[in-house]
């Protein structure tokens, strides 16, 4: 009879004890399955990001001279950088040209997505021109810098059209080697980045959405301001992410398309590195990944990119 | 159909000039490149001539270009199978939340934000303080991992929030162990998202140049190399090469494109038949 009981009593609650054990067990499991899987991932971010980043902090405080750089704990460099008139100039221009860069490629972007998302009607176009709109993405960025000369030149395609057109009497020299044509250049590699995760998130518009806003009586511009540029804020500030962390930290683009004329930050830190001043191109670089950051976190209030995707 | 409304003629003529923005450069080198011996870098045409595509393959005209072209292919195909084998084993770890899968995650963010140069800058001083030579297939190969892999590993996010668990449960539920579901149900599932992951592997390395700056060592690659020439060369031999390192980008692009299209026409045909029963 006790011996009933008991075993009842132990047989009532073992299947409790036993799912929670296996519960533990399995949480115990879980994360331990889930570094095992994300291991090598964070073995590559380890040595390749996070250390470089630790290492550029700890170089920012060294010193140098003409030939070597020591190590040391002084603020010279960033007191360096912080007082110089310079300095501001040069990330006032990053700045610039990371807001224009930002305002073409959002409005070229968001226009060439609303046609492909709500005006091409088949499938398989859609997918033919989305296509087409990503190839260059996939070939050299150099290369597609280096094709702008013989359109911008003083002797270029450009100038020559419109001094037969009759539009000028002279060439223009702003074409290439100035603001104009870096920006040109940054719209013309960056605007894909913006077409990809807009017209994303617009295929995921319920269209019945709409249609009961045309059925409410709302014109096609009611329509796109009130309906589906609130829907699309996801995509156009993942967009907006890459373009401008991608402007920011550009260095080639600018002295390319710039002739050396023009600068910003990232042109700042390779001069340095060129002179061989690290300790001054890290303080640099930790200001800028800081600039960066703060931006990005800004951008990142607005939307979940791991639901996004 | 019904007709369509004035407004799609007018984004269709901007759709068709952003595609000409977009090409219309790349196409005119293409043509520059087959410039006559006196041509210049722009129009007019001296005449029409191999002339320049045959500079390239003499090594004292233009450096090291077919070296470098190599170490970019090898560097590419590496930073390729490390990124889909890391991407496709970091999608399912973040399948399900672990500890610190949060950090990992914004490190990863991190990753893609981070301007390039400071990861050239940071590998390249790691790698001369510790006494330690860069070289393109080490200190190189992981500078690019830190830009393909976030990529890879966004494709995988979005692959798997799209993925029917429903396959993996009747798996299991028929007694499939976990690498048995993985490898028979999961991989072959993914498989043409997993072309994706490659593609961008590759064509990223291909193309890398500020993370590889400071982190190849003596031995360029080719954009380090196209870079170089762009400061001292001002001969058309430079659109030669341009035009020739898109072709070869856009086969490879062909390539991977068609493997999805083929494979996903392989499933289309002898994919599922649940539902037409044997019976």
């Amino acid at each position: 009879m006790t011996a009933l009981s008991k075993n009842r009593r132990l047989s009532g609650s073992r299947p409790a004890s036993l799912l929670a054990q296996l519960v533990t067990g399995r949480t115990k499991n879980r994360h331990l399955m889930g570094w095992l899987l994300a291991s090598p991932l964070a073995l590559v971010l380890l040595v390749f990001l996070v250390l470089p980043i630790v290492m550029i902090v700890i170089v920012s405080f060294w010193g140098a001279t003409e030939f070597s750089i020591y190590p040391a704990f002084q603020w010279d460099n960033y007191q360096f950088l912080l007082t110089s008139p310079v300095t501001y100039k040069v990330f006032l221009n990053t700045f610039k040209y990371a807001v224009l860069t930002w305002a073409f490629t959002l409005t070229i972007g968001f226009t060439v997505a609303y046609f492909l998302a709500f005006h091409v009607r088949s499938l398989t176009w859609q997918i033919a021109l989305f296509l087409l709109c990503t190839i260059p993405f996939w070939t050299s960025n150099i290369i597609r810098m280096i094709s702008w000369i013989p359109f911008l030149g003083r002797n270029g395609i450009a100038n020559s059209t419109l001094m037969s057109m009759g539009v000028i009497d002279e060439p223009l020299d702003w074409l290439l080697y100035s603001d104009f044509s870096v920006i040109l250049a940054f719209v013309h590699l960056y605007t894909l980045f913006m077409v990809v995760p807009i017209f994303n998130t617009m295929m995921r518009i319920d269209r019945s959405l709409i249609e009961a806003a045309y059925d409410s009586g709302a014109t096609g511009w009611q329509t796109l301001t009130n309906v589906i540029i609130p829907l699309c804020k996801p995509g156009i500030m993942i967009g907006s992410i890459f373009v401008v962390t991608l402007v920011m930290g550009d260095f080639i683009t600018v002295r390319f398309m710039s002739g050396s004329q023009s600068a910003n930050v990232g042109r700042l830190i390779s001069n340095d590195i060129g002179l061989l001043q690290y300790p001054s191109a890290a303080a640099t670089a930790v200001i800028l990944l800081i600039t960066v950051l703060m931006v990005i976190g800004i951008l990142l209030r607005f939307v979940d990119i791991r639901k996004e995707l | 159909m019904d007709r369509r409304p004035r407004s799609f003629y007018v984004l269709a003529t901007v759709f068709t000039l952003f595609l000409l923005f977009l090409y219309g450069p790349t196409f005119t080198i293409a043509i520059l490149s087959f410039q006559g011996p006196e041509g210049g870098l722009t129009f007019p045409m001296r005449g029409v001539s191999l002339h320049w595509f045959r500079d390239l393959f003499e090594q004292q005209a233009v450096g090291d270009i077919w070296g470098s072209f190599g170490r970019s292919f090898v560097l590419g195909l590496m930073v390729m199978v490390t990124t889909v084998v890391v991407s496709v084993m970091g999608g399912l770890a973040f399948r399900k939340r672990f500890a610190g899968s949060g950090v990992l995650f914004y490190l990863v963010v991190t990753s893609l934000v981070i301007p390039s140069i400071l990861v050239s800058l940071g590998v390249g001083l790691i790698f001369s303080q510790s006494g330690l030579d860069v070289h393109w297939a080490t200190s190189g190969f992981g500078s690019q991992l830190t830009w393909t892999l976030p990529f890879g590993l966004l494709i995988m996010f979005a692959v798997f929030n799209r993925f029917d668990k429903s396959y993996e449960e009747a798996a299991r539920d028929q007694g499939a162990s976990a690498w048995q579901t993985i490898r028979h149900v999961v991989l072959p599932i993914i498989a043409p998202s997993l072309i994706g992951v490659a593609l961008f592997g590759f064509t990223l390395s291909y193309d890398e140049f500020a993370r590889t700056l400071l982190t190849a060592g003596s031995y360029n690659t080719l954009p380090l190399e196209i870079y170089g020439m762009t400061t001292n060369v001002t001969t058309p031999v430079i659109f030669a090469l341009g035009t020739l390192t898109t072709a070869f980008s856009l086969v490879v692009i062909g390539v991977f494109l068609a493997s999805v299209w083929a494979m996903n026409r392989r499933r289309a045909r002898q994919g599922s038949d649940a539902g037409q029963g044997m019976v």
